[in-house]
């Protein structure tokens, strides 16, 4: 469910059902997502947001199928189109991957190959799709991909460890651009920049999505920068979606009580002195808490909290929440 | 001046198996008052520093030029005792939870040892005692931390420690480089209301090194910008943060995303 | 300590080649015991004869009982390849250590010595001091070996230092007011260990072919059994040309195992300190 950016008739570029992944390991099967449900719209843009653990990293992984063992895909339905990715061949992936579905990985600097130069790497995702070698078209079209992410076409000549952290990040984003796919993810793609670059990169990456009229899931764990970045805003929580919803509606009247707690405790320019946090620890994947795995933490936790798993509750606004009290406005905090 | 740095500068490489000379700090002089505790936070990126003068603080370093002193003192030049003193005094929280234990050891020798070293106990019964009341302080159940290894616990209980450690030692300056940023949100606002409050409840003062303006702004009561090795900006956190000179310091400001999707910040051309 | 031999109970790898190891020991500590070592002496049988029911490796053409050198030799090559290896790693890692800690010019020293004494073609070098010592005992050669086997250690201990001491406990402990040797010891070290037991068993493997290489050319100790030395007679005698399969093949097998054996630990301490280092993480 997203916000009313696009008529309601246009189907989605991305509609997730149900993604269930796990970690099989010695100490025991851990349930890193569970049950993970979302639709993604031509030119939306979708942020994941949750804490370390939280499995989002482990759902953009899922969807590219990148997972490796002892990472297990459970089940679960995820749609580009007419293909489901979490079924499909090895030969079906190839060809859709970053040409239908592109990813911006965590530590995206530490991905370029260090030995060959940015144009180069371009080249050889572009020829490994099809695109005829060498020639001048190829060289203008490198040029335009590096100029769609402001950067000059000198760059293509520069060896990554030339670039700074922001620059790399940009050839970066350039690779996920280069085939016109329909979705992007991008996982924490600013998480190592400083903060004035990381603006820059945002500002990147808008430019581009909006360029491609591409759909969009930003993964990250800051939900200041969220409010600036999505749409629609997914918060997980233990490997489950627990609210998700337009980010307008969202931020002003928060009604899973993890987003409300996670939105009160970001550190604010009107308040000094003021610190809201949210006691205890998440939740071992490994032996999760009956019912609700936020009832521990939550302060309007009640019996029924710690016996039944809480279902999706559909909001008027079209918000989808997992908390057996969603249909209640805040209560004074 | 309680702890101060006086136009010290720090030097890295132009030795013999060094590369080029790169001046990390430049002519920086930055000062704790003696009188009253003070929390001083040091805004920087990376580049910045701030790290290096973190080092330099607290005596792991020494400046290239200019002088590090602590009551008065030239840390570099002073006798065995005040060393000691010294050492006692000025206490550390360190960014990277897991890095700053040995893995050899369990967790406890983070805080008996230097509970032993400083001579603020007689015995290891004592030397326990102390500790728990430490954990406590910062809310860790010692049951729960004492006898584990490092890697079994999760790194806000790390961290906490950490800072139960600093406290532990009754020091007058607490110098922490970036305590929070390696933890998770909901966990930073209960760390940094620990670390807060115990430092007013035991008027201790207190060097703040962050890249996060933010929590800078919630934390401080004056603040130094740097970059590239210099401080650009130093006053009174509401008067840097509410009408910053520096246009360094106003891209800074600038950078941090209102958490409010109705508050535009620049990146979106057609506002959401 | 217990954590760490639970660590070590699942490398397969490691363990099997511990056990050959071990056995191979036992073999040459308690084989006296349950073979007559004196028949190892040269004229106590009947020379040249294959193996039989009373000798079961056969003879030599010196008159001595196969079976009886063989169990005599083995704790000879195992004690050789031991005490070189622990000087090299005794000599290397205390090298290896002051130059990672210390830096600065001490490091340059140390690491410019030993990769230029790297470059030395080690059987040269061993074959001029080998030729030159009149009486070549088990012990000296364990030191002529020693003293080319401890750059890998160096290189070794001084990379890991190197990137240990950056890390921020040491900072911590110099902070608590601990420094100099006892920084070292108390911090540095213990997380070595590993590293040192890698290296050791390096140092052995490399002492134990410098060795049997020596002793093949016939530089060994003459007056006591080794390996090396069982094949130099083996060699020199003919028994290749003789067909006298018994009495070269038992020692080349023996050898084998034991490289075998020093290959499967060093391989399986890899995989542990791999595994080690990414459950730290």
């Amino acid at each position: 469910m997203s916000a009313a950016l696009r008529p309601a008739a246009e189907p989605p570029v991305l509609e997730v059902r149900d993604l269930d992944v796990a970690f099989e390991t010695r100490r025991g099967r851990a349930h890193a997502v569970q049950g993970v449900s979302f639709t993604l719209h031509r030119g939306e843009r979708l942020g994941l947001v949750g804490e370390s653990g939280s499995g989002k990293t482990t759902t953009a992984l899922a969807l590219m199928r990148l997972l490796r063992p002892p990472g297990r895909i459970l089940g679960g339905e995820a749609w580009l189109g007419e293909l489901d990715l979490l079924a499909a061949k090895p030969a079906a992936l190839r060809q859709a991957r970053f040409a239908r579905i592109a990813l911006v990985p965590q530590g995206a600097m530490n991905s370029l190959n260090p030995v060959l130069t940015c144009g180069t790497q371009i080249e050889d995702l572009l020829q490994a799709h099809g695109v005829p070698a060498g020639g001048a078209a190829t060289q203008t079209r490198i040029a335009r991909l590096l100029d769609g992410v402001g950067l000059a076409s000198e760059i293509a000549r520069l060896y990554p460890h030339q670039l700074s952290g922001g620059m790399k990040q940009r050839v970066c984003i350039a690779l996920a651009m280069a085939l016109g796919p329909s979705v992007i993810l991008a996982d924490e793609p600013t998480s190592a920049l400083d903060v004035i670059v990381q603006k820059q990169v945002l500002r990147t990456l808008i430019a581009a999505q909006k360029t491609l009229g591409a759909g969009m899931v930003l993964v990250g764990h800051d939900m200041g920068l969220m409010a600036q970045f999505a749409h629609t805003v997914g918060v997980m929580y233990a490997g489950t979606l627990v609210e998700v919803g337009p980010v307008r509606a969202l931020f002003a009247d928060p009604r899973h009580p993890y987003t409300r707690m996670l939105i009160a405790s970001l550190p604010r320019f009107d308040r000094r002195r003021h610190f809201v946090g949210i006691p205890g620890m998440a939740p071992s994947l490994f032996n999760p808490p009956p019912g609700c795995p936020f009832h521990p933490r939550c302060p309007q936790a009640t019996a029924r909290c710690a016996a039944e798993i809480p279902q999706e509750q559909i909001l008027p606004d079209g918000r989808r929440v997992r908390c057996h009290y969603a249909q209640e406005p805040a209560l004074a905090a | 001046m309680l702890l101060e740095a006086d136009s010290v500068e720090v030097a890295f490489g132009g030795g013999i198996s060094g590369g080029a000379r790169r001046l990390a700090l430049r002519g920086v002089s930055l000062a704790l008052p003696a009188d009253q505790p003070t929390i001083l936070a040091v805004v920087g990126e990376s580049g910045s520093g701030k790290t290096t003068l973190t080092r330099l603080l607290l005596g792991l370093l020494c400046p290239t030029a200019g002088t590090v002193r602590y009551l008065g003192q030239d840390i570099a030049r002073m006798d065995r005792a005040a060393h000691a003193a010294f050492r006692r005094e000025v206490q550390a929280v360190f960014q990277d939870p897991f890095a700053a234990y040995n893995p050899f050891y369990p967790v406890d020798r983070i805080l008996i040892l230097p509970a032993r070293q400083f001579g603020l106990v007689a015995t290891r019964a004592a030397a326990y005692a102390l500790a728990e009341a430490s954990l406590v302080q910062v809310g860790l159940r010692p049951a729960e931390t004492l006898g584990r290894y490092p890697h079994q616990l999760s790194g806000g209980q790390r961290q906490r420690l950490m800072v139960a450690r600093a406290l532990m030692l009754r020091p007058r300056v607490i110098v922490a480089d970036e305590p929070v940023s390696m933890v998770d949100a909901s966990l930073r606002a209960t760390i940094l209301q620990n670390l807060y409050g115990l430092t007013v409840d035991h008027r201790i003062s207190l060097l703040y090194v962050t890249h996060d303006l933010a929590t800078a702004y919630q934390v401080a009561d004056r603040v130094a910008v740097m970059q590239n090795g210099v401080v650009v900006e130093e006053g009174d956190v509401e008067a840097v943060i509410r009408r910053p000179q520096h246009p360094y310091t106003q891209a800074l400001v600038a950078a941090i995303p209102p958490p409010d999707p109705t508050v535009p910040w620049g990146v979106d051309d057609e506002a959401a | 300590m217990s954590a760490v031999l639970r660590q070590i109970g699942r490398e397969k790898l490691l363990l099997a080649g511990l056990l050959l190891l071990g056995c191979l020991a036992l073999v040459g500590l308690l084989g006296p015991l349950v073979t007559d070592t004196s028949l190892a002496e040269i004229g106590t049988t009947r020379a040249r004869l294959p193996p039989d029911a009373a000798h079961l490796l056969g003879t030599d053409t010196q008159g001595r009982d196969v079976l009886a050198a063989l169990v005599a030799a083995l704790p000879q090559t195992l004690k050789i390849g031991l005490l070189a290896g622990l000087l090299g790693l005794g000599v290397g890692g205390l090298l290896g250590l002051l130059a990672g800690y210390l830096r600065g010019l001490s490091d340059v020293v140390i690491r410019t010595t030993a990769d230029v004494v790297m470059t030395i073609p080690a059987i040269a070098v061993l074959v001029l001091v080998a030729t030159n010592v009149r009486t070549m005992t088990v012990g000296l050669m364990a030191v002529i070996v020693a003293g080319l086997a401890w750059m890998y250690p160096t290189r070794a201990i001084r990379a890991q230092t190197l990137s240990l001491r950056e890390l921020t406990y040491i900072d911590m402990a110099r902070l608590n007011g601990i420094g100099g040797l006892r920084l070292v010891m108390t911090e540095l070290l213990p997380n070595l260990a590993p590293y040192f037991a890698a290296s050791f068993v390096t140092a052995v493997s490399t002492a134990m072919l410098a060795t049997v290489g020596l002793e093949a050319l016939g530089l060994g100790p003459q007056n006591q059994l080794t390996l090396g030395m069982m094949l130099y007679w083996a060699q020199y005698y003919g028994a290749v040309l003789r067909g006298m399969w018994w009495w070269w093949l038992p020692p080349v097998a023996a050898i084998a195992l034991i490289f075998i054996g020093l290959l499967a630990v060093s391989a399986g301490m890899d995989r542990l300190l791999n595994a080690r280092t990414r459950q730290d993480g």
